[in-house]
């Protein structure tokens, strides 16, 4: 049998999850406290678990490497969350969301989740409004909506240019609301190191006190991960310093499937690179295409000038302008998708119509100015633009912001069923951890719409149906031989790593890392470049395990023995999205293969042979992974090709 | 064209809590004016590591002003000269050639000293864990439509709302008063409809433990104000202490 089943609920569409939830088993309140669930991670899909977990009765530990869990770096989420509330009345329904997000995922998610995630979306802005999270509001005191990319209706609530924050403080305050209460305890700068599995489930973890650098042992009768993507495999990305894609290896080396690692999202609106000593790219959040207008200069002599410094944009003439997502998509004009915006502003710039360092785009404010007046524009965006004037030192109210593609998110992740649970029985991976509902693309809005569906109203159900079973099972006193065996591991992989005693730093290394991803991995892909990444990446791995350097010591704080750790997971990481970009021999949403375009430059899916979901397994060090495949099955959608002209 | 300066670091080093710290001298050449303060540590760190030495430890992460992790009291100043900034979006271009930077970790009793500039900022979750926050558990709720909320109200706890915890305001006072932190996330709650029905209990319990914890008293400098990276206004100290007083009146 497959080793792949997503259990997917019988019946139509609309009915799965109420007939899930109708037939599920359920664990009663009294031997809820018996039970122990471990939540890795405190960001919007962790905090949201482990509290909603706390708030049932289960007894919940919560691991964080920040100082607390308020940091995750969901916080930096600017622009909004998607819901079908239809509030503006412009249309919009659950259907409409679910379809919106699997054609933007470029049919290469599963109908199944995409579905739920549309239909508890409504439920996500309620709970957070009685939370007290201050969503802009209309005169009349009602919720306010703007519009969002890839969408022809308005149904993104947002808190200022800080709705991730906002949201991620009303979660974090549910969850220290619990640690008051008993029912959650928190564990701060502590860093999960490896998972503990005892007779083929998920029984626990190994985790390391940042501090003083003691492992711990910790049981759970399940273990969650939600500890997000990977985007920082790259170097730049737009993710935090500390966001990493280590608990995902861990997972993925006990045997957890590794779906669709190649799906990575490359964000059309972040601060271009100043420099070679820029440690991380800043966003500028998608809202913005709803008022600013994206150009490059018609002529190329003009965008020389512009990057000698001799011109600036303010003095180019209206006719001299190429507005060129209005001229080639007129229906979503600047709000296309982001993999179709990102793209085209790589493709003005490598036709060398970029300004700045050539490696940028204008996103302009003017005839929104001209059209609002600057306090409108203020209200709607004063805080990013204050942040583009702090870094950039321009005036964006004056002369246009300067843009550029960056690595944001990664849609690909963890494996997981239809009930968040991966492969390994007992281990369930929600948020931007896991690979499940924004296909090869994410539409913009939707991660904060998605960690908050998983940690509110999906696993603490679905996890339920797990938990029912083991409601016998008594705690384990962590002295059994799997732990052990866990714990030397770690502490073997650790004294290695320091033993190395190389020249190089890890942030050099990274950036080596970095480098080849962009190049090879990055907005456009090839046959050949994804070998030559591989190869690369083999050889950093290599320069890595014998030459790289680690002051000081195993025991207390060393901040460079933990990046090291992360760096040589990122590795493994860059290596399965080059691998598993070679396999997929077509273009669709952030990944894009230029042998398959269309005659226009869009991107090409091949349906007949790549409607699947890529799942890799681990097959030991240095060997290659074993590719399993999970059919997708579009019984509600008819598989197009996208279209946003 | 990039421009780069030359700086002298003088950066406080300290192995752990109870050990003792002092001040050590570095230089860091080169450094381009658009890069950010952080940036420029990366620098120094990277330095340092190649000189086999141990780097700097302080705190950071989003690295774009809002997750509150970053700290460093830069020449007298929390997160440095420039205003409305945290320390990760300070920018190399506030600094001149040649010029000394004073590097220091936050300084109260509620945030020891981890190691070098990283200080312990759980008393803020403390705080918060004693009562910021609306009763609420997950599912049950009514329409999100249901209540309508005043435009100014809703904008107003949102200004409130937009306090980052990174602890400035402790670091900034001469008492090391939590109480610009706390007041943020009193009148943001008491200014909306949800929140207003705990309001008194919510007063009552996070101040208690503000005052457990070591926290120092509210002598209206106002430092806190004109330090704070995101401009939190003393106004919600006002309302803090109406709260509070209102609350003890109904005891």
């Amino acid at each position: 049998m497959s080793k792949i089943n997503a259990r997917i609920p019988e019946g139509p569409l609309a009915q799965k999850w109420t007939n899930y939830k109708d037939h599920q088993k359920l664990v009663n309140p009294s031997n809820k406290r018996k039970l122990d669930v471990i939540v890795i991670g405190t960001g919007l899909a962790g905090a949201s678990a482990a509290a909603s977990l706390g708030e049932m009765g289960f007894n919940v530990k919560s691991f964080c490497i920040q100082d607390s869990p308020r940091r995750a770096h969901s916080i930096a989420a600017q622009g909004g969350i998607n819901a079908a509330k239809n509030y503006p009345n412009d249309g919009d329904s659950v259907f409409r969301l679910f379809y919106d997000t699997i054609k933007g995922g470029d049919y290469r998610a599963r109908e199944s989740n995409v579905y739920r995630l549309a239909e508890v979306s409504n439920s996500i802005i309620d709970q957070c409004v009685a939370q007290g999270v201050p969503f802009a509001r209309e005169y009349g005191g009602l919720l306010d909506n703007r519009s969002f990319g890839g969408a022809q209706v308005s149904r993104t609530f947002y808190a200022k240019g800080q709705t991730g924050q906002q949201l991620l403080l009303g979660a974090y305050q549910a969850l220290m609301r619990q640690v008051n209460l008993g029912s959650v305890t928190m564990h701060t700068r502590t860093e999960l190191v490896d998972i503990v599995i005892v007779d083929g489930k998920a029984r626990g973890i190994i985790a390391r006190d940042l501090v003083t650098g003691e492992l711990q042992r910790h049981f759970g009768h399940a273990v969650v991960l939600a500890t997000g993507g990977y985007g920082n495999t790259f170097f730049l990305s737009t993710n935090a310093m500390g966001s990493n894609g280590s608990a995902a290896i861990k997972a993925y080396h006990k045997g957890a499937m590794f779906a669709n690692p190649c799906y990575a999202q490359i964000h059309p609106t972040c601060i271009p690179v100043h420099g070679e000593n820029q440690s991380k790219l800043t966003l500028m959040s998608e809202s913005l295409r709803n008022d600013g207008r994206i150009w490059v200069p018609k002529k190329k002599e003009d965008s020389e000038a512009i990057r000698a410094g001799k011109l600036k944009p303010t003095q180019i003439a209206e006719e001299d302008r190429d507005y060129y997502l209005e001229r080639r998509y007129p229906a979503f004009g600047n709000l296309v998708p982001r993999d179709v915006a990102s793209r085209a502003a790589k493709e003005r710039c490598d036709a060398g119509f970029g300004v700045g360092s050539g490696l940028a785009v204008y996103l302009d404010f003017k005839s929104a100015i001209d059209r609002l007046g600057e306090a409108t524009i203020k209200a709607r965006y004063g805080n990013l633009f204050q942040m583009y004037e702090k870094i950039v030192d321009e005036n964006p109210y004056k002369t246009p912001m300067m843009i550029y593609p960056a690595i944001h998110y990664t849609m690909g992740g963890i494996w997981v069923d239809y009930e968040l649970q991966t492969n390994i029985t007992g281990l369930f991976c929600c948020g931007e951890a896991n690979f499940s509902d924004h296909g090869a693309n994410r539409l913009g809005a939707s991660a904060l719409m998605q960690g908050l569906a998983d940690g509110y109203f999906v696993l603490p159900y679905t996890i339920q149906n797990y938990l029912a079973d083991d409601i016998s099972t008594k705690r384990m006193t962590t002295n059994e031989p799997e732990f052990i065996e866990a714990e030397k591991s770690v502490k073997d992989r650790f004294a290695k790593l320091m033993s190395i005693k190389g020249t190089r730093s890890v942030d050099s290394l990274h950036k080596e890392l970095g480098l080849v991803m962009w190049d090879f991995v990055g907005m456009g892909r090839n046959k050949e470049g994804l070998k030559i990444a591989i190869e690369k990446i083999a050889a950093i791995k290599k320069e890595f395990w014998s030459n790289v350097r680690i002051p000081g010591d195993v025991v207390g704080m060393n901040v460079e023995l933990e990046k090291a750790s992360r760096l040589a997971d990122f590795l493994e990481i860059g290596d399965l999205m080059a691998r598993d970009g070679l396999n997929r021999e077509e273009s669709c949403g952030g990944h894009f293969r230029e042998e398959y375009q269309t005659p226009e430059g869009e991107a090409l899916r091949q349906d007949d042979k790549f409607a699947y979901v890529s799942c890799w397994e681990y097959k030991g060090k240095d060997v290659e992974p074993e590719l399993h495949k999970e059919e997708l099955v579009y019984e509600n959608v008819k598989m197009v090709q996208r279209n946003y002209k | 064209m990039e421009k780069t300066i030359n700086v002298t670091l003088k950066v406080w080093r300290q192995n752990g809590p109870k050990e003792k710290g002092r001040f050590e001298t570095y230089k860091v050449n080169k450094v381009s004016t658009d890069s950010s303060f952080l940036e420029m540590i990366d620098m120094l760190n990277e330095q340092l590591i190649n000189e086999n030495k141990e780097p700097v430890v302080f705190d950071h992460d989003c690295r774009e002003g809002i997750c509150g992790m970053c700290s460093l009291y830069i020449n007298g100043h929390p997160h440095g000269p420039d205003e409305d900034v945290t320390t990760c979006q300070l920018h190399m271009r506030k600094f001149k050639d040649g010029q000394t930077i004073t590097i220091e970790p936050w300084r109260s009793a509620a945030f020891p000293v981890i190691k070098d500039l990283m200080v312990d900022r759980r008393a803020f979750d403390k705080i918060i864990a004693a009562g910021g926050y609306i009763s609420i558990n997950t599912g049950g709720i009514p329409d999100a439509n249901a209540i309508a909320i005043p435009k100014v109200d809703a904008d107003e706890a949102m200004d409130s709302a937009s306090c980052i915890g990174c602890g400035a305001c402790v670091a900034a006072c001469k008492n090391g008063s939590a109480m610009l932190f706390v007041s943020a996330k009193v009148s943001q709650l008491a200014l909306l409809p949800q929140g207003r029905i705990e309001g008194a209990r919510r007063a009552k319990a996070m101040v208690a433990k503000m005052d457990e914890l070591g926290f120092g008293n509210c002598t209206n400098t106002g430092a806190c104000e004109v330090e704070c990276p995101k401009s939190i206004s003393l106004s919600n100290i006002a309302r803090l202490n109406r709260e509070f007083l209102s609350a003890k009146f109904q005891d």
